[in-house]
């Protein structure tokens, strides 16, 4: 008796790989197309050189200037802050309690607030009440809070990596909470941090619709914090939608930030890989 | 500063209301669904054609990306070898990681010239649902991914051990075991799309309309908010952050929504 | 109540195996295992932990492909065909396996023996249910759970899962039974139960049977074969029929294992 396989077990093995096929065809096609458009305008002149002619023509070096000063605040102040409360949340607070979660919850809407939201939120609260203006400053505190449940979480995740009993014996050698943190969990923990500090970097450097109205718009060289700054999503927006004949640099710009992207998503595919190794040899 | 994300929270929703409560307090709520049109400067401030549109854009997507995304995660873990299923991880990471602006910008040269031969205009919802569906489908997939890599192998040996072929163990125990972690994945990805802004901004053709197909040019709540924030005073102003309370109003349904079906923390994989 | 048997063809195949070697990466589980099981007959596996006894179930229906890097060597007769030519799905229906762990779906009771029933091509409702009702009769199941069939698998106790799972494994009617350690889950009576029912399988089905019970074995089986762990590898030191094995043992290590001083 000759075998046949089912009919339903051949169709869907064929449009399984037929989705497989057309997802990685269209990844292709989009990072080809940017790509090879990009690539004919991207070179040392683009990279070092003021815009003129609004954005036509010239280089994109004050935007890069203007989206690292904006990462940058977002990082300096959401990393402490991140870990901080990472840290009592999973070492202070206990998880079942009604705080915990509340905090949870919160972080969980907070994660899924869309980044327009957060643009409407910097505007009214860092533009307005705080009177920074249309600023870098302002621009890399309202990212500051869009990736701070990012690091929340993924510093979490690390603790989560240290086995309770590092933290049991640790307690029974006497030896201070305080201490136990710093000396055994924060270490432990670092490459959860780090992955979320990639994590988080990767979302502010994409990051458009929140900064449009918060950091603005200008495409001058930024002076000061204080000062107005356009980042390379926003540039590449602008160029897109409102200046025909753009659309040029705005692929050579779309190729300089999808190359960063791609450098930090390697990045962290790799430490999780190491992560998860070192996950087994603990557990 | 464990308060601090739950203070950032009511921090937001705060500023929300307090933009917005002028103009509810004079106006009220009701005019948002009742009012003749959106003319925000000449106080008409309906926005009926915006719900619509950011309704049918993520209805559209999630149709789409829900089965190509739960399928996707499949193939990495039944279908295709070790070699080529990493790979095709990577694949999903990297589209996870492409930036909302160059998917408007693709979807702007590459996709709404195509649909326009096919059917003018070209800028539309079936291109938002196109280059949506493009963007939620890591989200779907990578948490599917890891919903399906729980599955315990017992349930597998005991499909293998009855002679069921791959899709008869994925369709009939894999899915009915990881099904809430699955349904997690879709609302997640619910979440991204309703709040997606660029992208959708570059290709939907931002027509405030309630659009009759799927050719037809559309206007999303948060199209709506980046178009014309940047010169909006007064009451306009404020309508634009009472479209902004309401994306945020869905966005707190639906994380109850996870938390009620999960009873856990939903944006954790 | 008369009890009732699921039947098959009534024509169960022999199985012989011939130098079979298995490895998991490169560690040896059991090694050169030349066995040969007569058509219709029951087997009892023995021996200590560890050595190979449950690895060599798997080789018969190919149960060791779900395991990466996991090879075997050697061949394997099922009837007078080649277990690897055969086609892989079609094996397994025809070899049923119960395994020590008891492993229902996470489905209701009664869609754990109708999916699979289903996914094989038996599409009539009220056939169907005849099935389910005279399998779940076999195992000494039907009166406990009638009347919430719909009800979750895994609300079960472990032992009523075990004979739910054995009950999905005899429904779908195959000539072949691995079973591995059954009533390792089972209170005495439910285990009396899966005894006589393995039993009123012999001639209809070809049944192995793993089991650390030497009673049980004495008990239920026509034949027995002995593994031992040897050399770093799983070995068959000794089989043949029950009185062989418990009355006149030919290996030390056989007669020392079954009056109960080693192993
Ligand atoms: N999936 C696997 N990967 C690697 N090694 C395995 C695997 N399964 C079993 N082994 C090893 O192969 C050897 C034989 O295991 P097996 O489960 O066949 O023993 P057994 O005779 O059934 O024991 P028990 O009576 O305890 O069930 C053991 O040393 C075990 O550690
Ligand atoms: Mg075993």
């Amino acid at each position: 008796m000759k075998y046949k396989t089912p009919y339903p077990e051949l169709l869907s093995t064929a449009i399984i790989w037929a989705i497989a096929a057309s997802v990685t065809g269209a990844l292709l096609w989009l990072l080809s197309d940017v790509f090879w458009h990009g690539m004919s305008q991207v070179n040392w002149e683009f990279l070092t050189q003021s815009p003129s002619n609004a954005g036509r023509e010239g280089g994109i070096a004050p935007i890069i200037v203007s989206t690292a000063l904006i990462v940058g605040v977002c990082l300096v102040v959401s990393i402490p802050l991140g870990v901080g409360t990472a840290v009592l949340i999973a070492e202070f607070a206990a998880n079942k309690s009604i705080l915990g979660r509340l905090v949870r919850l919160s972080l969980d809407v907070l994660a899924g607030v869309p980044s327009i939201v957060f643009g409407l939120f910097g505007n009214a609260f860092f533009c307005k009440t705080l009177g920074m203006g249309f600023s870098i400053l302002s621009g890399g505190l309202t990212l500051a809070c869009m990736v701070l449940p990012i690091l929340i979480r993924s510093t979490q995740e690390g603790f989560r990596a240290v086995p309770d009993d590092y933290r049991r014996s640790a307690a029974a050698l006497g030896v201070s909470r305080i201490a136990t943190l710093w000396e055994l969990l924060l270490p432990a923990a670092m490459p959860g941090v780090a992955v979320g500090l990639l994590l988080g970097l990767g979302r502010a450097i994409a990051e458009t619709a929140a900064l449009i109205f918060t950091s603005g718009y200008v495409d001058r060289m930024p002076e000061s914090l204080w000062d107005s700054g356009r980042s390379l999503s926003v540039h590449i927006y602008d160029l897109a939608m409102n200046v025909s004949g753009g659309e040029a640099n705005a692929y050579a710009s779309a190729l300089v930030l999808v190359s960063f992207l791609v450098l930090i998503n390697s990045a962290i595919s790799w430490l999780a890989q190491r992560f998860r190794q070192s996950k087994i040899l603990v557990v | 500063m464990a308060i601090a994300s739950g203070a950032i929270v009511l921090l937001i929703l705060l500023f929300l209301i307090w933009e917005t409560l002028p103009i509810l307090q004079i106006i009220g709520l009701a005019r948002f669904f009742n009012d003749p049109a959106w003319h925000p400067t000449s106080e008409e401030f309906n926005l009926v054609p915006m719900l619509w549109g950011t309704l049918f854009v993520t209805v559209g997507s999630i149709l789409i990306a829900t089965p190509i995304g739960i399928l996707s995660a499949v193939f990495c873990h039944y279908y295709a070898p070790k070699a080529i299923a990493n790979l095709y991880r990577r694949a999903i990471e990297l589209l996870a990681g492409i930036p909302s602006v160059v998917y408007g910008f693709w979807g702007l040269v590459v996709l709404v010239p195509i649909i326009g031969r096919i059917h003018p205009p070209g800028p539309s919802l079936l291109t938002g649902i196109l280059i949506l569906t493009l963007m939620i489908l890591p989200t779907i997939t990578l948490v599917a991914d890891a919903s399906l890599a729980s599955v315990p192998s017992e349930y597998l040996r005991g499909c293998a051990s009855c002679g069921l072929g791959r899709w008869a163990t994925v369709r009939g125990v894999v899915f009915p075991a990881a099904k809430s972690g699955l349904i997690t994945g879709v609302i997640l990805a619910t979440g991204r799309a309703i709040g997606e802004t660029m992208a959708v901004l570059m290709v939907c053709g931002n027509v405030v309309q309630t659009p009759k197909d799927i050719f037809e040019p559309v206007r999303t709540l948060t199209a709506n908010i980046a178009l014309e924030m940047a010169y909006a005073v007064g009451n306009h102003r404020a309508a634009l952050f009472v479209t902004g309370l309401v994306l945020m109003v869905m966005i707190i349904a639906l994380v109850i929504a996870a938390e009620l079906l999960n009873k856990g923390h939903i944006y954790e994989q | 109540m008369t009890k009732q048997i699921t039947t098959n063809t009534g024509n169960p195949p022999s199985i012989q195996t011939d130098q079979l070697s298995l490895f998991y990466a490169r560690k040896s589980a059991f090694k050169d295992v030349t066995l040969s099981i007569k058509s219709g007959s029951i087997t009892a596996l023995i021996g200590p932990s560890g050595c190979g006894k449950t690895s060599f179930l798997t080789c018969l229906n190919r149960l060791t492909e779900l395991t990466p890097n996991c090879q075997i060597s050697g061949r394997i007769l099922l009837g007078d065909q080649n277990l690897q030519t055969l086609n892989v799905i079609s094996l397994r229906r025809r070899v049923g396996m119960l395994f020590q762990k008891p492993n229902p779906f996470p489905l209701s009771i009664i869609r754990n023996i109708e999916f699979p029933l289903r996914e094989h091509g038996v599409r009539n409702r009220e056939e169907i249910d005849h099935i389910i009702e005279v399998a779940l009769q076999d195992v000494g199941l039907w009166d406990e759970v009638k009347d919430r069939l719909k009800t979750p698998a895994l609300s079960l106790s472990g032992g009523q899962q075990q004979r739910l799972c054995l009950a999905r494994a005899i429904a779908l009617k195959p000539d072949v039974l691995l079973m591995d350690e059954p009533c390792s889950a089972l209170d005495p009576l439910s285990s009396e139960v899966v005894e006589d029912l393995i039993t009123k399988l012999r001639l209809k089905y070809t049944v192995i049977v793993v089991t650390h019970n030497l009673a049980q074995a004495k008990r239920i089986a026509d034949h027995v074969a002995v593994f031992w762990f040897q050399d770093g590898a799983g070995k068959l030191i000794e089989s043949g029929s029950v009185a062989q094995i418990f009355e006149s043992p030919q290996h030390t290590l056989t007669a020392a294992y079954v009056t109960g001083r080693t192993g």
